[in-house]
């Protein structure tokens, strides 16, 4: 078996601890679904109404902002980093594109384009810091945090209106399902990207890569697979998707206000996890993170139509589970027995 | 194995059960009463508190169903909010916009399912007035205004000032700041030199005064004008550790008029406050009923509001509600 090309055992290899590791996997996001659905059930016999194409539509559309910006997180968790930027790149490119679609004069596609750049740039810097230097992921991102929190301001301290007449008829597009319900465009990006990413993570060499990268990056690295950069991508697309989560929220209120989004991150990172991601890399998908988010939407709409409870109760709620799915994926983890 | 499951199994069936509890209690309905989606900005400030509870104890006293969000002063929870009220087909949408930006959308998918919108304290800005059927509240330009003509007076024209807004973007924060400079600007001696967000809470508005006083202009200030009484009175705690005297050594006016700042205003802490008066839940639900039953509604409606100095503060303390 050594004396096989090393592309070529890298290859079999990490495929076969992909799926050695999915199986076991499947339970934390069996357990999500599980309680995505008693949560929607319960709501739906509790409330008058919520049983209803729109308000199902409503927990993708409304919340599509913190699924794009948590995919992008999937994949950087899934590779063993973290980014903390998420929710200040948000609010940095939703102020950034407003203003200059308002203020400046460029047209929305180019603002448009220069953020989503920006983003990426933003994520590549991070990743190569993150991985030529040797820095921890947490800090590089809490740096890149700050950078865009305070640019986002610096930008304008005011929320911006956009009024272009382009971008108001795209953000007041939606997708007719019938009956009165509709699903906005925020909505039909989100799952999109999410079709593209789940494709690429299960089926594309990339996307095998950072599971590999994510499960064991020296071994990923005495493989011949090439890690940095699997890494650096990763990181760019983060600031990608974080770019575009943007976006969608200018899309979703036509307006551009740089304290947008201050802690979704945190949001983002709980919805990766309790969608059955590992934090240490390695295990889970951009599926369990779309249930994770649903599981979000609809313990906020629920207590909507409660009408009486805090709102902060969607907060416990969300802390229960996290800690819930935690303490479940450690009880399935294997032990390691040291070589 | 098994152990671990069966351990994993009584975890989730300990959280359904948590869950159920909540589901339970409410099954009355049948009753055909009026129901209402209160989409609130948050519980940032006493007066926000005080606004809260009078919305709700009005509709406790109409027999109005209340559906109450606290959107935890973030737009977007805000927009979900109004738009699961649409989704649940109540009467009415009652909104306090967290800024004034970006609830055009929403306001139009409100206005499509025939539902009325009441604005409620803060503005929104839209380009089209028929989003919404009024808009109830202060007039914050004026509250600013009033503010900076007390000082005037106050300092015979002549001041160093520092100013802690409210949340960037907010109406409060931009009309409060625009009624004041449309004042101070005609007094060439009375300068803004200093002027930061605290956000309308009073941890920030301690934090920013700290770093105001140790900032190199810090050593001249002697007025700070709050967008808010909340921010206000965490400054007072920045400059008493600072070891200087507010009210003395820094003139300090602020808005909103809540109980604390009375007690402020009493100890000869605090030298005035602008009232911004957070009890509108009665007219907020006259406005209610009038645009459910399609009546025609002025766009604009103010709430009566004074101003209290130092020396009406012991007498006003005791009737003070909130």
């Amino acid at each position: 078996m050594s004396a096989a090309n090393p592309a070529a055992f890298g290859w079999w290899s990490a495929r076969n601890r992909l799926r050695g590791v999915s199986s076991r996997s499947h339970f934390p996001l069996l357990m999500t679904c599980v309680v995505f659905l008693l949560i929607y059930i319960a709501a739906c016999l509790r409330y008058r109404g919520f049983f209803s194409l729109q308000v199902a539509v409503n927990l993708i559309g409304d919340n599509a902002f913190l699924g794009i910006a948590a995919i992008g997180l999937t994949l950087v968790i899934l590779c063993g980093g973290i980014d903390l930027s998420v929710g200040a790149v948000i609010g940095c490119t939703s102020i950034f594109v407003a203003t200059m679609t308002e203020h400046r004069g460029w047209s929305p596609a180019l603002a448009v384009g220069v953020a989503l750049a920006a983003g990426t740039a933003l994520g590549v810097v991070q990743g190569m810091l993150i991985h030529f230097f040797e820095l921890p992921p947490f800090l590089v991102t809490l740096g890149g945090l700050f950078l865009c929190r305070g640019l986002g301001l610096l930008i304008s301290r005011e929320s911006v209106a956009i009024l272009n007449p382009l971008y108001v008829k795209l953000s007041s597009w939606s997708l007719p399902l019938g009956g009165h319900a509709t699903f906005p465009l925020v909505g039909v990006l989100f799952v999109a990207l999410l079709c593209i990413v789940s494709y690429v993570a299960a089926f594309r060499p990339i996307g095998r890569y950072v599971y590999a990268v994510g499960g064991n990056e020296q071994s990923a690295l005495l493989m011949g697979l090439p890690v940095a950069r699997t890494k650096i991508g990763v990181y760019a697309f983060a600031g990608f998707c974080s770019a575009l989560a943007g976006i969608a929220v200018t899309l979703y209120t036509s307006s551009g206000n740089a304290l947008t989004g201050s802690g979704l991150e945190l949001d983002a990172i709980a919805a990766v996890v309790v969608g059955g991601t590992l934090l240490s890399g390695g295990v889970g998908g951009p599926i369990g993170t779309l249930v994770g988010v649903l599981i979000f939407g609809v313990i906020q709409s629920a207590i909507a139509f409660e009408g009486t409870l805090s709102s902060w109760w969607a907060r416990i709620a969300i802390g229960i589970l996290l800690l819930g799915f935690i303490l479940l994926q450690k009880l399935l983890q294997p032990e390691r027995t040291n070589p | 194995m098994i152990k671990r499951l069966a351990i994993t199994a009584l975890l989730f069936a300990g959280l359904l059960a948590g869950c159920d509890k909540t589901s339970e209690s409410k099954q009355e309905g049948g009753k055909k009463s009026l129901v209402v989606g209160f989409a609130q900005v948050g519980a940032e400030s006493a007066w926000r508190t005080a606004n809260s509870k009078s919305i709700k104890d009005e509709a406790a006293k109409r027999g109005i169903e209340l559906k109450f969000v606290d959107a935890q002063q973030k737009q977007e929870n805000q927009i979900k909010a109004v738009r699961s009220f649409i989704a649940q087909k109540v009467d009415a949408i009652v909104l306090a916009p967290v800024v004034e930006t970006g609830f055009e959308p929403v306001l139009r998918e409100a206005k499509q399912a025939g539902i009325p919108v009441v604005l409620s304290d803060r503005r929104a800005d839209v380009t089209d007035d028929s989003l919404y059927a009024t808009f109830i509240g202060a007039d914050f330009i004026e509250e600013g205004r009033r503010a900076a003509k007390f000082l005037v007076v106050k300092t015979g024209g002549k001041a160093t000032i520092a100013e802690l807004q409210g949340t960037p973007g907010s109406a409060p924060a931009n009309d409060r700041k625009k009624g004041f400079e449309e004042i101070i600007k005609d007094h060439p001696d009375m300068k803004v030199v200093l002027s930061q967000t605290g956000d309308f809470t009073r941890a920030k508005g301690k934090e920013v005064m700290e770093a105001f006083l140790k900032s190199p202009e810090g050593k001249n200030i002697n007025v700070l004008f709050a967008h808010n009484d909340d921010m206000a009175l965490g400054a007072i705690q920045a400059i008493e550790a600072a070891g200087l005297k507010p009210g003395k050594d820094i003139i300090i006016v602020s808005i909103d008029g809540v109980k604390a700042a009375f007690e402020a205003m009493a100890e000869g802490k605090l030298n005035c406050t602008v009232e911004c008066n957070p009890l509108i839940g009665p007219q907020v639900f006259d406005l209610v009923e009038k645009a459910v039953a399609k009546q025609a509604v002025p766009k604009r409606i103010d709430v009566q509001e004074g101003i209290y100095t130092e020396e009406q503060a012991k007498e006003a303390l005791p009737t003070r509600q909130y």
